[in-house]
Parts: C-alpha cells; sequence; structure tokens
C-alpha cells in the first residue's frame, strides 16, 4: 500500500472519530429523552415520553421556547432584509470607503459573543430597552445580519452583471428589475438566509443571556434548569433544540445547493 | 429630407481622466443595418450603451426622431440591447424570457403571451417555450435573445457582438438569419462588432471607430477600397501601406517615389502638390506576383518570407526591407505556374489605377 492511500485512510479515519464525539453525545441525548428512568441506565428501562410531557407542563419551558420561537422568526426576517440590502449596496455600487464597510458589515460574528453580549447589555440599558424580547431581537439581529448577507453576496457574485441592466433596457425601472430579476435569482439563498439566522437566534445563549433579563429564551431557560440540578428533562429540550436548529441549518444547506447549478452554467455560457 | 432615425451629435463620453468617446457624429437612418466597427477600447460598445441609456453622454446630444434623449433612464426608451453574453434571465422559462419586455410594458397575460409564441414561432423555438434557458444550445440561446429583444417591436434594435461566444460555422449561419430578420422586418439595426468579415457581410453601411472617433462612415465597398486615413487602411481588409513624396503630376496621374521604387497612381482629389509627403495604399488582393521582372505598371521587389493558406487564398508575405512586409493575395491556382518557396525575390506588381492615394490630413 502507498503512503497516500495510507493517509488518505488515516485521514478518514480521524473524520470518523471527530464525528463520532460530535454525535454521540447528541445520539445518547435523543435515547434517553425515552427513557423513563432518572439516570442513564444500560440496558434502557423502556420507552417513554414522560420527560417531553412534564417540559410541556412546566410553565417556564414552553414560555422559554414561544420566546425563542418569536424572537427567532422576527430577527430571521429583519436581518435577512437588512443583509439583503448590505449585499446588494455592495454588489451594485462602487463608493469610497466600500472596504471598510464591508468589513464593518461582517464584523460582529468576529467579536467573542460574551464582549458582544456584554457591551449590548451596557448599551441597551443606557438607552433603557433591556429585559424585553424586543432586546433580544435588537442584539441577535445585529449578530445576525452578517450571516445573511454573506449567503445573499455568494448568490449574488454568481449573477451575470449584465442581468440587472437586461431588465432596465426591457422596460423594467428599478424597483421591477429588483422585484422581477433580482429577488427571484437570489431567492434561494434568500431562504437560506432566512432559515440560517433563524437557526443562530433561535440557540444564541450568551447574548440572550445578557440583555433579556426576566425574558428567558429556550437555552438561558436550560442552563437555568441545568445548575439547580441534573435532570433528565434536559435530554427532551436538548432534542428538541437540536431538531430545530439542525433542520434550519440543512434547509439553508439544500436551498443553497439546488439551483446553484443554474445560474452558474448560464454565466458560463456567455464566455 | 427629414432628420435621421437616430442622431448623435457630437456625443462624447467621459469616465473620470478617461476618455471613452471623444466627439461622435453619428446619423442612423431608418431601416439600416449599420455596422460600428473598430479594435477593443475604441469606444464602440459605449456609444451603443449611450444609445441605450446605460451610460449618460458627457457631452453632446443623442436623439431619436428629433427628440433628445440623454436624460432617459433606460426603461423609458426602447432601445433593446442584445447583449454580448446574453444576459438571458436563469431563472425564467424562454417564454417568460421573451415575454419580458411586454410584461414591463403592462401588456395584457394573454397578449403577451400571443405575441411572445408569435416570436418563439418566427425564431423556430416555438417547441423550446417552456425550457429553463440551460437546457439549450449555443444558437437557440441566441435566438431568444433576439427574440426577447423584438418583441415589442422597437424601431431600432442594438447589437453588442452577439455572435463572438458562438464558433465559427454557427456565427456564419446566425450572421444570415441575423441579416434576413432585418430585411423582411425593415427595424434598423445598430450592430457593434470587431470582427470585419462579420461587419462586411451583415451591414449595409459600416462606421469605423478609433480612439473614440468615428474614423470613416461608408459602405463596406467604399471603406474596403477607399479607406479615409492610415488608421482605417490598416485595420480594415489586408492593405499595403507605402509613404513617399510626391515628385511629378501628369495627365491626371500622380507619381509618388518611395523607398521602394517610384510608383504612378490616379490623382486625387484635391490635388497635391509636388514635393508633398503621401501614403499610397494597395490592396493585397489587387497585387500580381512574378517571379522575373518585366511586370507593367508599379513593381517593387522583396523576399519571401512566408505564406498562408486560407481555404483557396493564398496570402505571400514578402519583405521589400526598412521593415515592411508587402503582402500580396491570390488564388491558389494563380499560382500553380510560381515556385513560392520561402527566400526566393519575388516581383509584385500592380496597375497604377488600383494605387488608392490616402487623403492628405
Amino acid at each position: 500500500m502507498s503512503a497516500d492511500r495510507l493517509i488518505a485512510y488515516a485521514l478518514r479515519g480521524w473524520f470518523l472519530v471527530a464525528l463520532f464525539f460530535i454525535f454521540v453525545p447528541i445520539i445518547i441525548n435523543f435515547i434517553y429523552s425515552f427513557s423513563p428512568s432518572r439516570f442513564p441506565t444500560l440496558p434502557l428501562g423502556g420507552f417513554s415520553t414522560g420527560w417531553y410531557e412534564l417540559i410541556l407542563n412546566e410553565a417556564p419551558v414552553p414560555r422559554a421556547f414561544g420566546n425563542s420561537l418569536k424572537a427567532g422568526v422576527i430577527v430571521a426576517v429583519i436581518s435577512t432584509f437588512i443583509g439583503f440590502a448590505a449585499a446588494y449596496t455592495d454588489y451594485r455600487y462602487r463608493f469610497l470607503g466600500k472596504n471598510f464597510y464591508l468589513a464593518l458589515a461582517l464584523l460582529p460574528p468576529t467579536i467573542p459573543v460574551l464582549i458582544l453580549g456584554l457591551v449590548m447589555l451596557m448599551f441597551l440599558s443606557r438607552v433603557s430597552l433591556v429585559g424585553e424580547l424586543y432586546s433580544v431581537v435588537l442584539a441577535h439581529v445585529v449578530y445576525c445580519i452578517p450571516f445573511a448577507m454573506a449567503l445573499i453576496r455568494l448568490r449574488l457574485a454568481q449573477m451575470n452583471p449584465d442581468l440587472e441592466s437586461a431588465a432596465w433596457n426591457l422596460g423594467a425601472n428599478s424597483w421591477r428589475a429588483m422585484r422581477e430579476v433580482i429577488v427571484p435569482f437570489t431567492l434561494p439563498s434568500i431562504f437560506a438566509a432566512l432559515a440560517l439566522t433563524m437557526a443562530v437566534s433561535f440557540d444564541e445563549y450568551l447574548i440572550a443571556f445578557f440583555v433579556g433579563g426576566l425574558t428567558e429564551t429556550l437555552p438561558v431557560r436550560v442552563l437555568a434548569l441545568l445548575q439547580g440540578q441534573v435532570s433528565p428533562r434536559i435530554n427532551a429540550i436538548g432534542s428538541v433544540v437540536f431538531t430545530i436548529s439542525m433542520s434550519l441549518v440543512i434547509l439553508a444547506q439544500i436551498l443553497l445547493l439546488t439551483r446553484r447549478s443554474g445560474g452558474r452554467s448560464i454565466a458560463a455560457g456567455g464566455k | 429630407m427629414s432628420e435621421a432615425l437616430l442622431v448623435l451629435d457630437k456625443v462624447v463620453k467621459r469616465f473620470g481622466e478617461h476618455t471613452a468617446v471623444d466627439g461622435v457624429d453619428l446619423q442612423i437612418s431608418k431601416g439600416e443595418f449599420l455596422a460600428i466597427m473598430g479594435p477593443s477600447g475604441c469606444g464602440k460598445t459605449t456609444t451603443l450603451r449611450m444609445i441605450a441609456g446605460l451610460e449618460q453622454p458627457s457631452a453632446g446630444e443623442i436623439r431619436l426622431n428629433g427628440t433628445r434623449m440623454n436624460e432617459l433612464k433606460p426603461w423609458q426608451r426602447d432601445t433593446p440591447l442584445v447583449w454580448q453574453n446574453l444576459a438571458l434571465f436563469p431563472h425564467l422559462s424562454v417564454l417568460k424570457n421573451v415575454e419580458f419586455g411586454l410584461k414591463m410594458r403592462n401588456v395584457a397575460a394573454r397578449e403577451r403571451r400571443e405575441r411572445s409564441m408569435n416570436w418563439l414561432e418566427r425564431m423556430g423555438l416555438a417547441e423550446y417555450a417552456g425550457r429553463n434557458i440551460a437546457q439549450l444550445s449555443g444558437g437557440e440561446r441566441q435566438r431568444v435573445a433576439i427574440a426577447r429583444a423584438l418583441v415589442t417591436e422597437p424601431e431600432i434594435l442594438l447589437l453588442d457582438e452577439p455572435l463572438s461566444a458562438l464558433d465559427a460555422h454557427l456565427r456564419v449561419r446566425m450572421q444570415s438569419e441575423i441579416t434576413q430578420l432585418q430585411k423582411q422586418l425593415g427595424i434598423t439595426f445598430a450592430y457593434v462588432t470587431h470582427n470585419q468579415s462579420e461587419a462586411f457581410a451583415m451591414a449595409s453601411r459600416v462606421a469605423i471607430m478609433n480612439g473614440g472617433l468615428i474614423q470613416q462612415i461608408g459602405s463596406p465597398r467604399e471603406v474596403y477600397r477607399a479607406p479615409a486615413n492610415h488608421f482605417v487602411a490598416e485595420f480594415v481588409g489586408s492593405n499595403n501601406i507605402l509613404s513617399g513624396t510626391v515628385t511629378a503630376l501628369e495627365g491626371g496621374q500622380v507619381t509618388v517615389q518611395t523607398a521602394w521604387g517610384s510608383f504612378n497612381a490616379p490623382t486625387p482629389e484635391p490635388a497635391p502638390k509636388t514635393g508633398d509627403a503621401l501614403e499610397l495604399v494597395v490592396s493585397a488582393d489587387l497585387v500580381a506576383v512574378s517571379d522575373s521582372a518585366g511586370a507593367e505598371g508599379n513593381v517593387l521587389s522583396g523576399e519571401l518570407i512566408s505564406e498562408e493558406f486560407i481555404g483557396s487564398i493564398i496570402t505571400l508575405y514578402i519583405d521589400i526591407g526598412d521593415g515592411i512586409v508587402f503582402r500580396a493575395q491570390k488564388q491558389q491556382h494563380e499560382l500553380d505556374a510560381l515556385d513560392y518557396s520561402s527566400g526566393r525575390k519575388l516581383f509584385a506588381s500592380w496597375r497604377p489605377e488600383h494605387t488608392y492615394v490616402l487623403p492628405q490630413i
């Protein structure tokens, strides 16, 4: 066996080990969320949805879940809209300080969340906007815009730069060209951005913890639960959160991958 | 006579320090096929984009049917453009692409469909109506682009090197399709290209541009046989250019002394004076080649350095000294009797009346 193949197998093995360590806790989480006993035992003591019923009936958890869901949806819509606008500005215009503008627009995720959360708390409390669900929404929008912008920019970069002018040339004014050409072309990435920003907001903990005050989102509630006692309810909550976040991220991926080929081949056809 | 359909009046376009179009005067009449030709960067595409309103002239005026157009937005004009990269909408079907212009003009859905289908039928694309653009071949896309531009029945169609992405065979076929379409419709076509054979084959008039200026406008024949200046003579056809001084003017002929001999040519209008510097143009296809001296008319000699076959035509490259390579283009059978191996001394001759004197500047 040649050294190259050996390395290839070793890398593959390493990859599988990494995947194993990432997913095993989550899968175990899943399995034990359906176990009736208080402590993880082998073999499993049976099948029960008891923990799920328990979290449903425990008032703070559904409320926190509702908060997370509401915040997630609103954050997704606002940050995707602003992200689109930022990406389009980058695509369409050339202006002085554009690189600075881009750097600024993409900055928030590069700042440690701890610092971002603290600073947000300080700022929002100064302007008396702290402790409500909209505080979480505001902070999360700031954090999520760059994700939306990055995704939509990616799609715009694949667009034939003459398409918009072609729409004008055929009688579409700026707004109609936007509606008939730019938005439909970027639609997959817009949906992807909606899904991804919602996922990011849905399981973001630190910022929500700092600015939310008594308004708890799900991750905040879960950690509060854990601090009191390690309860198998966590397994149930974790499974729900994981399923929702992963579905959103996978949805974003699917949206980005399908139809990408279509845009490419047209661009290539013009060469 | 009333004013032409489209008039460009001393149109200038500057991009910062760079002047792309430097005072273009151009009149395009109704129903004509005008080709704007020039090397890349000569300002031809910018000129076309200004007509479409995609660029604003820095100075001068563009008039369509006598109305000033400068301030009109692209969507307020009816000057559809066929793009070099076609710019078809990848997210729309073939039919929706063609319908686009009508939809923007708020034509009712039913009429829109009917008119677009008519165009697709005309272009032989009816069965592709529901297809995605990505599923079409290069030639089919080309036709969709033309149908999309013509569906609003404009007075003028602008074409920006639309055939440059096609292979040679398909290009020739599309050339004749476009020419026929233009004749049938009687719509004015303004066609930008850097390809001489394309321009000459299709257009009824050719405008040669260089350095942001129009160097010459005329029929392909005029431009080919009577270039207006050194640039046109060099850019168009395969011309030999010889510079020299006038030594005599006699009987309608001018005698010009050059580094390669003394040549006669018809006296141009206005007539030059003895001692004037002139440039003579000899089209490569009007040159006879022989391996012995003694031919009539203007003769020069040199060493054959290479030859080039293009189908039945052979181009001979003869080094005549002073860094000038003289070209002679012949049908292959005309050279059957001649030994044209490299390094041989050859004599090139042409008739005085086939010599063209470039106008003095």
